[in-house]
């Protein structure tokens, strides 16, 4: 134990040492996330993918609703320009490809991060205060649930038209339900904890608690759900895109080329090959990258 | 060459691979063990106190490994095959543990579990075995047993499993029984009929017994010799009048000192050794108490001191026992 | 030097108050139709607490010692009576009521490193109480405070930025103590604080916290098992069963000459690094095992244990009576064991 002399001598170098940096949870889970080589992989590629949709534009001399009336629905072709070759309209399908990514992926994103926002919150609310507050919003939840999605979609489009955004609302609709459920599981086990405890003694807020103490330690299992979220909502939006429920033309997305390439896939294969590699590579990506996630944030390995 | 010892450990080593590096949890630990004793083990976390038990009874996690030689009266024991060592395991030597709940399965009734280690290792029949399991939780205190051995370990409190973990223990009259912290997790007056049932035991059945623990009162009472470890190494062994007052070790000697006492009224503050346990992955060169010890000098900082007996079973692993 | 402040406060006013202090759980029952079981934690605590002491509150599992340390904190409600905090009753105030009080009622826990938000930093776990209770400072003088505040409690300041997980058990626990004291509050709460440290680093910790005490002035309630520990730092110590009061007395009387029988038991029963003396003493051995809290027996809930029950004890549950300026006994035959 020290004695007198030397707490002084500390007091005086509280000031004058310098502070050291501490090494974090995300940290120590980074480095991990790094050391999985299926998981770095899957970044590259898919970081390249997210390039090649940004700078679509530059990458072709063509645009992408542009009709070459000289090559229509012809294969792959390095000279003319047409790497891809073109669909039934006479349009390249390189650059095609590449604008169905930048709507699969925004639509991946921008649905996931809703439901991001709004299920977390929700989930954390309902599983802090528990009781009755928690029984009436998690049956909330259970009757939004039980909902046909499909339904739900069509009168959206009936009503509304085919518009992007809307998809974007009627994904992220119905991810938050899962999202808000794994939140509160994940809450009502946080909240016995004893540092919860210590927050409540010293008399910090319960929006406080709620945000600054409760989210931060869920947000493992919601990072890893959010990473395979992703590819189920491009999937799904494919899926209505292929259904004829999705973008609008002259916009397209990857579900919309293999719906079009699917009924030519005898005679012009290459309509369906492309859009379908591209998918599936990006499914995959994400999903790989979960699993990443989910072994570097285990907090076994602590 | 025949010896009277029970137990013989020598030179024994155990690492376990981690992803931060190798860590040695036991180095280079010597000591025996005769019939009929009880031997203290005492240190906090990181002494390897309980790692040397594991290695001996091959419990050790996957990730660890033992060298060095453990003899059983001649047989030499350390990283035998399991099919060899489950002949030896539960049968001469017996390990209880600390927690009674995770040792026990809750899914078999108390009968099967103790029944089952007599039929395989004693080739009893079922009902001489049962009827031996009835006198053994009998005779360790448990109320009512031909009702209760029917029943399954949740439906015992704490105090009761840790006696038919004792009970189970003792079935095929091991020669040496290790037990592995067996009272911390009890409340105290649990505890003293435990250690009640220890003392009793220790005089019907003489067998040899291995205390591991960190509480100083319960080695007092128990034991015949202690042995202290600390950062994975011996550090003074001795009868338990010698360590208790005549303790050579600094660390032996500020353990002592600072054990706050329930029969003494102390106005001074408490003697505190400072700084921290000793972090197993990075243990500084030379003693491994340096950086917490009063007495230290350069040379504790350079090089390790080696356990040295200095007559009568004593030994201390300290520089200071040179100049003595 | 004592380092105990003499506990002759006697002539102030106590600043806390208990009387007849229950936290009942109710238990869902197994069948449909029968009634919800109650679950008596604490069932019926009372005691004063004065400026400047510390109370030890002992007993086993099931006693309902950590239950009541967190009922006087309103952490947990308590289901009846009286928590007077400087005069004024604070159970079932209201939150808002309840928020300014916070400053001057902390808390330690026994378990270092889960008191502590893993992905906070050990600055801004320490910092939070200023930062809740006076939201006027400026950040400059947040670190200034929470650095004097870890040097005071032995650990470097420039740690400031480091996570929970980079420190040992003791850190951590000081730590807390560091959180526990930045607002310099009058009482706190030390739930079982040294029991899951290694022995060495117990006695640093009971240490610091006398050293705290006498700096600064403060009432410590001390929940532990550990009798010995109790005994070194405590002015008064209460000794529960079953959420009951066996016996409140002042130190040395307790020690020298307890009055309720499980008290003896409870005191003999804690083995002394002294082998000399430990193999000579004599035990008072418990028979029996501790009944349900779910269940407790009729009369004095110590009596299927006790070596002396008699017919009343299972009648007629014992009162706390003063027995002496400095002892309280909850036994019919205390006289005359």
């Amino acid at each position: 134990m020290m004695n007198k002399s030397e707490k002084t001598a500390l007091l005086q170098s509280a000031g004058a040492a310098e502070e050291i940096e501490g090494r974090s949870l995300w940290r120590d889970a980074r480095i991990r996330l790094f050391r999985n080589k299926a998981a770095v992989g899957s970044m590259i590629i898919l970081g390249i993918i997210t390039l090649l949709a940004i700078f679509a534009p530059l990458l072709s001399p063509y645009a992408y609703d542009q009709i070459d009336w000289s090559y229509i629905q012809e294969g792959p072709n390095w000279e003319n320009g047409h790497i891809f070759g073109t669909d039934g309209n006479g349009r390249d399908l390189f650059i095609r490809v590449l604008y169905g990514a930048r709507v699969s992926l925004a639509v991946g994103l921008l649905a996931t991060t809703v439901s991001l926002i709004i299920g977390v919150t929700y989930g954390a609310v309902a599983g802090y205060f528990g009781g009755k507050i928690d029984s009436i919003m998690m049956r909330f939840v259970d009757v939004l649930y039980s909902l046909p999605f499909m339904f739900f979609v069509i009168m959206l489009m009936v009503v509304f038209g085919r518009n992007i955004f809307l998809i974007f609302v009627a994904l992220g609709a119905v991810e938050w339900l899962t999202m808000a459920r794994i939140v509160r599981g994940q809450t009502l086990s946080l909240r016995r904890r004893e540092f919860i405890e210590a927050a409540h003694a010293t008399g910090v807020s319960n929006f406080k608690i709620i945000f600054r103490h409760i989210i931060p330690n869920v947000l493992g299992p919601v990072i890893v759900y959010m990473t395979l979220t992703i590819p189920q909502v491009i999937l799904t939006e494919s899926f209505l895109s292929f259904l004829g429920l999705g973008v609008q033309e002259p916009l397209t997305s990857w579900g919309v080329l293999i719906s079009e390439g699917a009924k030519v896939i005898e005679a012009s294969t290459w309509m369906l090959i492309y859009p379908a590699v591209f998918l599936a590579l990006t499914l995959f990506c994400f999903n790989f990258i979960g699993d990443g996630l989910r072994d570097a944030l285990d907090p076994k390995d602590r | 060459m025949t010896t009277n010892h029970i137990l013989t450990v020598e030179n024994l080593t155990t690492r376990f691979q981690t992803p931060d590096g190798e860590v040695e949890a036991v180095n280079n630990v010597n000591f025996h063990i005769d019939p009929g004793e009880t031997l203290g083990v005492v240190g906090e976390s990181g002494s390897g106190k309980t790692q040397i038990f594991l290695s001996l009874m091959g419990l050790l996690a996957k990730n660890g490994a033992s060298t060095g030689s453990v003899r059983y009266k001649d047989k030499e024991i350390l990283n035998l095959q399991p099919r060899e060592l489950n002949k030896i395991r539960g049968v001469s030597m017996s390990m209880i543990f600390q927690d009674p709940m995770t040792s026990l399965n809750p899914f078999l009734k108390i009968s099967r579990q103790m029944t089952e280690v007599l039929v395989e290792h004693r080739g009893m029949s079922e009902s001489d075995a049962l009827a031996r399991a009835i006198s053994m939780l009998d005779r360790v205190g448990i109320p009512g047993a031909a009702q209760r051995v029917h029943m399954y370990p949740h439906e015992f409190s704490g105090g009761m499993r840790q006696r038919v973990m004792i009970a189970m223990a003792l079935l095929c009259d091991p020669e040496v029984l290790i037990a592995d912290e067996p009272t911390t997790a009890l409340d105290v007056t649990v505890q003293a009929q435990i250690l009640d049932l220890l003392r009793d035991l220790q005089t019907d059945f003489n067998t040899a017994t291995v205390m591991i623990t960190h509480d100083l009162g319960v080695v007092a009472g128990l034991c015949d010799r202690v042995m202290v470890m600390y950062g994975g190494r011996v550090v003074e062994t001795g009868s338990v009048r010698d360590i208790y007052y005549d303790s050579h070790h600094p660390y032996t000697e500020g353990l002592l000192k600072s054990m706050p006492r329930i029969d003494r009224a102390d106005e001074e503050s408490l003697f505190a050794i400072p700084g921290q346990p000793p972090n197993l992955q990075n243990l500084p060169k030379g003693c491994a108490y340096q950086e917490r010890c009063e007495y230290v000098f350069d040379r504790c900082c350079a090089e390790r001191p080696l356990l040295r007996e200095f007559g009568n079973g004593r030994a201390s692993a300290c520089f200071r026992e040179d100049d003595k | 030097m004592s380092v105990m402040n003499k506990s002759a406060k006697k002539d102030t006013s106590p600043i806390l108050s208990v009387r007849d202090l229950k936290v009942h759980f109710p238990i869902p029952s197994k069948g449909l139709f029968a009634p919800d079981r109650q679950l008596k934690a604490v069932d019926g605590v009372n005691f004063d607490l004065y400026p400047g002491e510390t109370l030890g509150v002992v007993g086993e599992s099931g006693c309902g010692k950590s239950t009541l340390g967190r009922a006087i904190l309103q952490l947990i409600p308590p289901t009846d009576g009286q928590v007077a905090w400087l005069g004024k009753n604070i159970v079932g105030a209201p939150h808002r009521d309840m928020q300014p009080l916070r400053r001057d009622l902390q808390i330690i826990f026994q378990d270092p490193l889960a008191s502590l938000n893993p992905r906070m930093t050990i600055g801004e776990i320490i910092a939070e109480p200023l930062v809740t209770h006076k939201p006027e400072l400026g950040k400059e003088e947040i670190k200034a405070r929470v650095k004097r505040m870890m040097a005071r409690v032995g650990l470097l300041p420039q740690m400031i930025n480091r996570y929970p997980h980079e420190f040992s058990g003791g850190q951590c626990q000081r730590i807390g103590i560091a959180r526990a004291m930045i607002l310099e509050p009058k009482l706190i709460v030390c739930d079982e604080p040294v029991s899951a440290l290694d022995v060495s680093i117990q006695a640093q910790i009971v240490n610091l916290l006398q050293e705290l005490q006498r700096e600064f002035d403060l009432s410590l309630i001390f929940i532990s098992h550990d009798l010995s520990i109790v005994r070194h730092i405590c002015h008064r110590i209460m000794v529960l069963y079953l959420g009951n009061v066996a016996e409140l007395a002042d130190r040395d009387s307790i020690y020298a000459a307890p009055r309720h029988p499980y008290t003896k038991a409870l005191i003999s029963a804690v083995p002394i690094p002294d082998p000399e003396i430990e193999r000579n003493k004599e035990r008072i051995v418990l028979t029996g095992d501790l009944p349900s809290p779910l269940s407790p027996p009729s009369g004095c809930v110590f009596r299927t244990r006790c070596p002396f029950a008699k017919d009343k004890c299972v009648q007629e549950p014992p009162v706390l009576e003063r027995v002496s300026d400095s002892q309280e006994v909850a036994c019919h035959f205390h006289d005359s064991i």
